[in-house]
């Protein structure tokens, strides 16, 4: 059965998560070692093994993101974390860094590994570097291939996968974009942090309400539009006095129709997206998709996706839409 | 200090770019990197005359290392078998823009090079390539000087600081995002299965600004390069000073052999007789600021 992975940036989210039927949660640290690392987030060394124990006593598995690239002025805390994580017994950890996963691997063998999405494998040759290399027990593949494309690649793996099933949609490769260190300093690799909120300005102008990231236009909006997190990808820019969304729309990518086709593939787990978000958020999308999951194994040839979810689903979506992402050949 | 030219990194028809690497042979650069590494539905050239390419250069310019770069983002089948066709060439060494090419290299025992899309953080990373054929890596494009300089006293303290080359990305629109959606396409309006291969309209990629007409976005294809060029001239002495093997010009469809008259001058200290002019610089990553900002 497909292992449903959900979000927890708080205690509180986590508890959402647990109670309403998450088979594994993940989380990170109070610090940059994590690609969510947004101020109020997290964990620290006083709430984690209450998180933990909170998790493990309802038959929940813990995994914990270290998963940014540490520099040299780094290396320790990220060490510091790999210790921590392991000595409190964790599931698993999601790791990026070579470095790092060389380090988890010689120092805590038996905990387990999984490649996180920040680094960016999208083959199983790949893939098999990590395998061979550090053992990974799981990876987690990044939001750019085809299901036809995940198809071939899981005939091959040599490792479990888990691909993402609902949440904010990255346009661009995992762990491989530096868009936000160009404009403001602070990337997902080497900070945890995309378009990180102490560089954003809101502006009410007589040209419409501005968002702004380190004081570059981001989007300009009218009165009766919505206005969304300036994201760099997200933004409105300009091309040949064209202005429209050059990279991506703001949409969340919901694929729970695509459910049969990834058990079928043999996707392992399915994780959603969104530490970053509320409790409320973590509550509803857990309830969705673990309604989703059960249905569907309760009854493989007969399922079909109940307009509730998706109602419930849209609701909680990042502008307010949600897409199949590259997972359908149009978007590609 | 050595001179290098990178992939070129945008789409040019194959005239255009068999005169490019022409003129190249009596560039004063010392490393010719060759290949594509963007995008598998571009096929100016194919393996088979990159390969007849790499030779002529060799023929006429003995002294010039030329290198294969492969694939930055490997999605499908077919982007596999061409990889593995770039890795067993037997002839040039291979540059690794992708994990894969890290592993088809490696398991052969063959030694490779690492570009600037592969995650090389640390020291401890560059260890553990080194172990597996790595020879020279490309940093990280949002890396800093000061980065650079913990990063290569550690490699020192691991005693592998001289079996390693060092190359930093020092003139160029810098890659900074791959995507599995083409933004070229897009911006005409085409899906990418349907792109025309319009970047072949776009020498030096698709300008995208602000909508108060910043610089902000070059779009080439998959990838998404600087609005600005990052431009480490003034910078070559420091980088020299701390013990950088290679400095990494990205090929232009203007000025390239300017470009790489006045670096070549510059690092051997001499007369600046070749000008080039650049109206929209930046150097933050050196300084550890953000990218596009620019350093006098």
């Amino acid at each position: 059965m497909m292992e449903l992975v959900c979000p927890a940036g708080n205690f509180p989210a986590l508890k959402e998560a647990v109670n309403n039927g998450a088979n594994a949660v993940y989380i990170g640290f109070k610090d940059d070692t994590n690609a969510r690392h947004f101020a109020g987030l997290n964990f620290n060394d006083k709430n984690l093994p209450k998180a933990i124990d909170y998790a493990h006593q309802r038959g929940t598995k813990v995994f914990v993101a270290i998963n940014t690239y540490p520099q040299p002025d780094g290396w320790q805390r990220w060490k510091h974390a790999v210790d921590r994580a392991s000595e409190l017994g964790v599931d698993a950890l999601i790791m990026a860094d070579i470095g790092i996963l060389d380090y988890a691997a010689n120092r805590y063998p038996d905990i387990a590994r999984h490649l996180s999405v920040q680094g960016s494998a999208t083959s199983y040759e790949a893939l098999r570097f990590y395998q061979q290399n550090f053992a990974i027990k799981r990876a987690v593949l990044p939001r750019v291939l085809s299901l036809a494309q995940v198809r071939q690649l899981a005939e091959q793996s040599p490792v479990e996968l888990e691909v993402f099933g609902f949440g904010s949609l990255c346009i661009m490769a995992e762990g491989r974009c530096h868009l936000s260190s160009y404009v403001t300093g602070e990337s997902p690799n080497t900070c945890g942090a995309c378009s990180p909120a102490k560089s954003v300005r809101w502006e009410k102008t007589p040209r419409g309400l501005e968002s702004r990231l380190n004081n570059v236009l981001i989007d300009r909006y009218d009165d009766n539009e919505n206005a969304g997190y300036p994201t760099l990808c997200k933004g409105r820019f300009t091309i040949a006095r064209h202005t429209f969304h050059v990279l991506e729309e703001p949409t969340s990518l919901n694929t729970i129709e695509l459910l049969p086709e990834l058990d079928e593939i043999g996707i392992k787990a399915i994780k959603i997206e969104g530490r970053q978000r509320s409790p409320a958020y973590t509550q509803q999308v857990t309830q969705v998709w673990r309604q989703a999951i059960d249905h569907y194994y309760a009854s493989p040839e007969n399922y079909t996706p109940l307009r509730q979810w998706s109602e419930a689903l849209t609701r909680v979506s990042e502008g307010a839409q949600t897409t199949l992402g590259a997972y359908s050949r149009p978007w590609q | 200090m050595k001179l290098s030219l990178g992939p070129l990194l945008y789409f040019w028809p194959r005239q255009q770019i068999e005169d490019f690497y022409q003129a190249m042979i009596d560039a004063p650069v010392d490393i010719i990197y060759l290949g594509e590494t963007v995008c598998s539905k571009r096929r100016s050239l194919g393996l088979a005359q990159w390969l007849e390419l790499a030779q002529s250069i060799k023929r006429s310019a003995s002294d010039k290392e030329v290198v294969l770069s492969t694939l930055s983002l490997i999605e499908a089948e077919s982007e596999l078998k061409t990889l593995r066709r770039y890795c067993d060439n037997g002839e040039f060494t291979v540059e690794a823009n992708d994990m894969a090419a890290v592993q088809l290299l490696s398991e052969k025992n063959i030694p490779f090079s690492t570009g600037p899309t592969i995650n090389i953080y640390n020291a401890q990373t560059l260890a553990i390539l080194h172990k597996q054929g790595l020879q020279r890596w490309v940093m990280p494009v949002e890396l800093s000087a000061q980065t650079l300089a913990d990063i290569l006293e550690q490699l020192d303290n691991l005693g592998i600081k001289d079996q390693l080359e060092t190359e930093v990305f020092s003139y160029g629109h810098m890659p900074l995002a791959l995507s599995a959606r083409c933004f070229t396409a897009r911006a005409h309006n085409l899906a990418k299965d349907q792109c025309d291969l319009k970047c072949i309209d776009y020498p030096d990629g698709l300008q995208v600004t602000s909508q108060e007409e910043q610089k902000l976005f070059t779009l080439n294809g998959i990838q998404t390069l600087s609005g600005l060029r990052y431009d480490l001239f003034n910078e070559l002495p420091d980088m020299q000073a701390m013990g950088v093997d290679i400095v990494r010009i990205s090929p232009g469809s203007q000025q390239t052999m300017r470009l790489i008259t006045a670096y070549h001058e510059k690092i051997n200290r001499a007369e600046i007789t070749a000008s080039y002019t650049v109206t929209d610089p930046c150097n933050g990553y050196w300084y550890g600021e953000p990218g596009m900002l620019q350093n006098a």
